[in-house]
């Protein structure tokens, strides 16, 4: 049997990064991801690995940039405001083809907003986020247990299609303490396969250009479409999610990361009472696992959203519907997390109580 | 005897090599002649009296100057 | 015939895009001649900057990479501490390295990263049109000045070699020029310490090269060249402001 540790979600999160090989860390302090460099610099220290504190969350994005394009495995780790200065950043990457790791521990915004858990993000992570045709393939773990594992999946996906990758949490799930189970090896980086990409310097080949820009007419439209055929095999093959009571449900709950905990003790509550309510936790929010809505939608006439924010999942879940189902929301913004029983007062109203 | 050859098409006629640089004064930018980017290439008056010192191709931005001794 | 000066390996073969005059060219060929003669070629990456230089990726006949706008020593950074062995050099114009870019210049030299920074100052942003630069003289015009740099509105000029020189960090800073064979030969000589510093770690350098932008100066090429003798040269004075090797000494 695998190991099992006690854990903080945010250190689960470093030894999930050092367990998937990343030996390259460059992040700038913001709460409330500061355990995550913290813990961090210690173990890249113990493993003989890059543990950079930079200036701004700007040099750290290019310093990514720059350690993706030589070919290894990096990481940044940040919360909102944070990510914000580096969608610039991301941007490029993306439009570099370049595979990085980035976390985004969500808080509560806009602006300097508190730093209390939200997930007010979505939109930024899953719609490009910078400017420019793109996508970033984003996880978003719900446990200290998929904080370990995503790091290594998250790899796994921004290496096979060459893009950037996010993980979504936020400072609760950071902060709890969980059993972890090391379900997997340490990956040796030495033993990673070489990039064809990678800027090492041309000793015996030509020479390799990573960069963003074409002004040759006609050539970025080109890349673009070719960017976008990527993205199109990405929806079809990587849609993730967990159901939970969906085969007799007449009510299904879609919640991500901190309110899919939330809605599954409420789920619970519900089916004490009765009341046959279903859950499903989308576990890429990009691409969004619509096919899955898409054919309950055939069946199920109320879905609920429950999220962190004033509702920015709804739109995916009702265009994955086709506008066939109500679409009801229960939403706490600026750093609120909802409780299971205001879940469940939203679903009695929804089908009435005790049916 | 060291002999400077201008790569005329590579030439933009800047006339940097032309202005006191050559110690033999034996570059001008050619009165006459017209490269295909619209360019007056720089040429060589005597070629006799050039030294191979490699201060034109030094200066020369492009570079649209060899030197062969 | 032995041709004894021609165009270096370490360039492409792709003719250079740069007006008539352009003093980036000068210090490309200087960059490519030492990357063949200190045989790092095969061990370089280039950094790219934004602004006229951006095609630098297409003339260097290393790997290149063409990072945002000002994040050149945060690239190089990244690449370095994920190679150590690759030689990085960052190229990037004054608008790039000491606006947009200054603190990703300012810190990579207090950490002493050991990497190379190219940094051209011609006192104006070419690319887009001859706007002010940060390095732009007082009195002088440009497109966003064209009363001349007005201290009293605009500022005054960030002088970068002295700006950094004010750290503990750096290990070689030194500014050059490219407007005299004489000059042209000190710049040359002053990127192969630069490069050696970084093939022997010791740690960040910038050589900083006043170079002509005739067109952005609406100069020619050689009242340019002229001009950085006797205008530019006096306000950026020419020589090292730092070079712990002789320290070492």
């Amino acid at each position: 049997m695998a190991e099992k540790r006690l854990m903080y979600g945010n250190h689960a999160l470093v030894e999930g990064i050092i367990y998937a090989g990343c030996r390259f860390f460059a992040g700038y302090p913001i709460t409330p991801q500061n355990e995550v460099p913290e813990y961090m610099s210690i173990r890249m220290n113990e493993v003989g690995g890059v543990f950079l504190q930079t200036e701004s969350e700007i040099a750290a994005i290019n310093m990514l940039f720059g350690a993706g394009a030589a070919g290894v495995r990096a990481t940044t780790s940040s919360s909102s405001p944070g990510i914000s200065l580096m969608q610039e950043g991301i941007s490029y990457i993306a439009g570099a083809d370049i595979p990085v790791l980035v976390i985004n521990i969500v808080r509560g915004g806009p602006g300097l907003g508190n730093i209390a858990p939200a997930q007010s993000d979505y939109y930024q992570a899953t719609k490009g986020g910078g400017h420019g045709d793109y996508f970033t393939i984003t996880l978003a773990p719900n446990s200290a247990q998929e904080l370990f594992e995503f790091p290594k999946l998250a790899f796994e996906l921004a290496e096979k299609y060459r893009n950037p990758a996010l993980i979504l949490a936020d400072g609760l799930l950071g902060q709890m303490m969980e059993p972890v189970e090391f379900t997997f090896e340490p990956i040796d980086p030495g033993k990673l396969p070489e990039k064809d990409y990678a800027l090492t310097g041309c000793r015996g080949r030509p020479r390799r250009v990573v960069r963003s820009y074409d002004l040759r007419p006609g050539k970025l439209e080109e890349l673009n479409w070719k960017r976008y055929k990527k993205y199109q095999e990405i929806i079809k093959n990587e849609q993730r999610y967990e159901t939970f009571n969906d085969k007799d449900a007449g009510l299904i709950i879609i919640a991500y990361g901190t309110c899919a905990r939330v809605a599954s003790a409420a789920m619970k509550m519900a089916r004490d009472k009765n009341l046959k309510v279903g859950l499903l936790r989308p576990i890429t929010l990009w691409p969004f696992p619509k096919d899955k809505v898409a054919q309950l939608s055939e069946r199920i006439k109320d879905f609920l959203v429950v999220e962190m924010n004033c509702g920015q999942m709804i739109d995916d879940v009702r265009m994955a519907t086709q506008f066939r189902s109500r679409i009801h929301f229960l939403g706490r913004p600026g750093g609120g997390v909802p409780t299971p029983p205001e879940v469940l007062k939203k679903i009695e109203e929804i089908m009435g109580g005790g049916r | 005897m060291p002999e400077v050859k201008i790569l005329e098409e590579i030439c933009k006629g800047c006339g940097l090599c032309c202005d006191g640089v050559c110690p033999v004064d034996i570059l001008i930018l050619s009165p006459d002649r017209i490269n295909s980017s619209g360019y007056h290439p720089a040429m060589v008056t005597d070629m006799k009296k050039c030294i191979g010192c490699g201060y034109c191709y030094i200066t020369c931005p492009e570079p649209a100057i060899e030197v062969y001794k | 015939m032995k041709l004894i000066f021609g165009r270096p390996a370490g360039l492409t073969d792709v003719k250079q895009r740069y007006c008539p005059g352009c003093g980036h060219g000068i210090v490309h060929r200087l960059v490519a001649e030492l990357l063949v003669e200190l045989n790092i070629r095969e061990r370089a990456v280039g950094i790219a900057p934004v602004g006229c230089s951006v095609f630098a990726d297409e003339y260097f006949n290393c790997d290149m990479i063409q990072p945002p706008h000002g994040r050149g020593p945060a690239v190089a950074t990244g690449i370095k501490r994920a190679r150590p062995d690759c030689i990085l050099f960052s190229y990037q114009g004054d608008g790039d390295l000491a606006a947009i870019g200054t603190a990703e210049t300012v810190h990579a030299a207090a950490r002493n990263e050991n990497i190379t920074l190219i940094f051209i100052n011609n006192a104006i942003y070419g690319m887009t049109g001859g706007q002010l630069a940060p390095t732009t003289l007082p009195g002088m015009r440009s497109t966003t000045s064209v009363q001349g740099r007005d201290i009293v509105k605009q500022g005054y000029p960030i002088k970068v070699c002295e700006l950094l020189a004010g750290l503990d960090g750096p290990y070689y800073l030194v500014r050059c020029a490219v407007n005299t064979p004489k000059n042209i030969i000190r710049t040359k000589k002053a990127l192969k310490t630069a490069f050696q510093n970084q093939i022997n770690n010791k740690g960040f350098s910038l050589v900083e090269i006043l170079s002509m932008c005739p067109t952005g100066w609406g100069m020619t090429p050689v009242q340019a060249k002229k001009w950085i003798g006797e205008v530019m040269s006096k306000y950026y004075p020419l020589g090292e402001f730092r070079n712990l090797a002789k320290e070492e000494k």
